[in-house]
């Protein structure tokens, strides 16, 4: 019980610290941030229900007034504004790739989490993602959907990386995959 | 911390009154369709910034950058009711941000552990309490981390880091979960 705690509390301050670090950063010359990878780690490595709890744990505190979204951005505006659905989408992303990565426990761990990653991180957030826009802005679903695909080429970069680092865990602290454990 | 220094009017109010305020004017605000109606919402809530002073204003007018490329987006992207949405859009986000700047961290937080109580039999409130504490004190901690990784790396190469920092900050925020759950179990753990 306190190790569940510890690891929900420690990848939501993980996912906080990934939101901080510059985007230019993690790619040469790419501006992505590294929130999602770290919404998609919560996932691939916690599994899906710790995963998911860590990351209602840092949007909860986000709400609650800390600027821990990239860009320093927080509070309860962001759930007012446009992206919010993204927003919603994160908890569900981690829950779909820790699931993912657990019921495919019969494959290699970077096409698992790879898998993962691209289900929960790319598919359903970005189809939260649309729904909010289309929701907020008053647009249709593939009007939303054109707004929404800038975005893309970055998450997929992003979704590799999870599936990497993913893999360079599982090498170095076998137990602590709990995804596969 | 995005709760401003500066002490308004607003602050001492109560966190569990401007919070369902807020619900229930955001409410008000997505049932409201006419462009007089939320023109008329709009004055009401820079009347509100104003009412705490100008520096209050221009904080929350900052914080509000983030909402230009939708604001763009609408107003280029021909919408019959496109006023109607960016007013809407911006007087929610204000409003939202108002009740947060108005309102310090440690405020919220014991009204979220109030609104939780319900929720006490799958979500105990120590634990709850424990996983928010353990967060906000490790986000410090893993940025120091991260500080170290860094200095590490460029002490052996002349290029940065990038996402090689990935794997050792992961690795770092699972070690230090296995010696905090340590720490917590041999001081009696929680029940």
């Amino acid at each position: 019980m306190e190790k569940s705690i510890a690891q929900i509390a420690l990848f939501a301050a993980l996912i906080a610290v990934l939101g901080l670090i510059p985007k230019i950063d993690l790619l040469a010359g790419v501006p992505i941030t590294a929130q999602s990878l770290g919404v998609m780690l919560c996932g691939t490595v916690l599994g899906a229900r710790k995963g998911a709890l860590a990351v209602l744990l840092f949007l909860a505190l986000t709400a609650l007034g800390l600027p821990l979204l990239s860009g320093g951005r927080g509070g309860l505006g962001v759930f007012a504004s446009p992206s919010v659905g993204y927003l919603i989408g994160f908890p569900i992303a981690a829950f779909v790739a820790g699931l993912t990565v657990e019921r495919l426990s019969n494959l290699a761990i970077v096409p698992a989490a790879l898998i993962g990653a691209v289900l929960g991180g790319i598919i359903a957030l970005h189809i939260c993602g649309i729904f909010g826009m289309s929701a907020m802005l008053g647009k249709t679903l593939p009007e939303a959907a054109l707004l929404d695909l800038p975005f893309l080429p970055g998450d997929l970069i992003k979704a590799i990386l999870a599936a990497l680092v993913t893999q360079s865990i599982a090498k170095m602290r076998p137990n602590a995959l709990l995804s596969r454990a | 911390m995005l709760t401003l220094a500066c002490k308004t009017w607003a602050h001492p109010v109560p966190a569990g009154l401007k919070l369902s305020a807020l619900c229930a004017v955001t409410m008000l605000l997505f049932v409201l369709t006419s462009p007089f109606a939320l023109s008329i919402a709009g004055l009401f809530v820079v009347g509100l910034l104003l009412s705490c002073g100008m520096d209050f204003t221009r904080q929350s007018l900052l914080g509000l950058r983030p909402l230009w490329p939708f604001v763009l987006i609408v107003a280029v992207w021909h919408d019959p009711n496109w006023q109607s949405i960016i007013l809407r859009m911006i007087c929610a986000v204000a409003l939202a941000n108002f009740v947060t700047m108005t309102t310090r961290l440690s405020d919220m937080i014991t009204t979220f552990e109030t609104l939780a109580r319900p929720l006490s039999r799958i979500l105990p409130p120590q634990r709850l309490a424990l996983a928010i504490a353990l967060m906000i004190r490790f986000i410090p901690v893993l940025l120091h981390h991260a500080d170290q990784i860094n200095a590490a790396w460029r002490a052996r190469s002349p290029r940065r880091p990038r996402w090689r920092i990935l794997v050792p900050l992961a690795l770092a925020a699972l070690d230090d979960s296995d010696r905090v759950a340590e720490a917590i179990r041999a001081r009696g753990g929680i029940h």
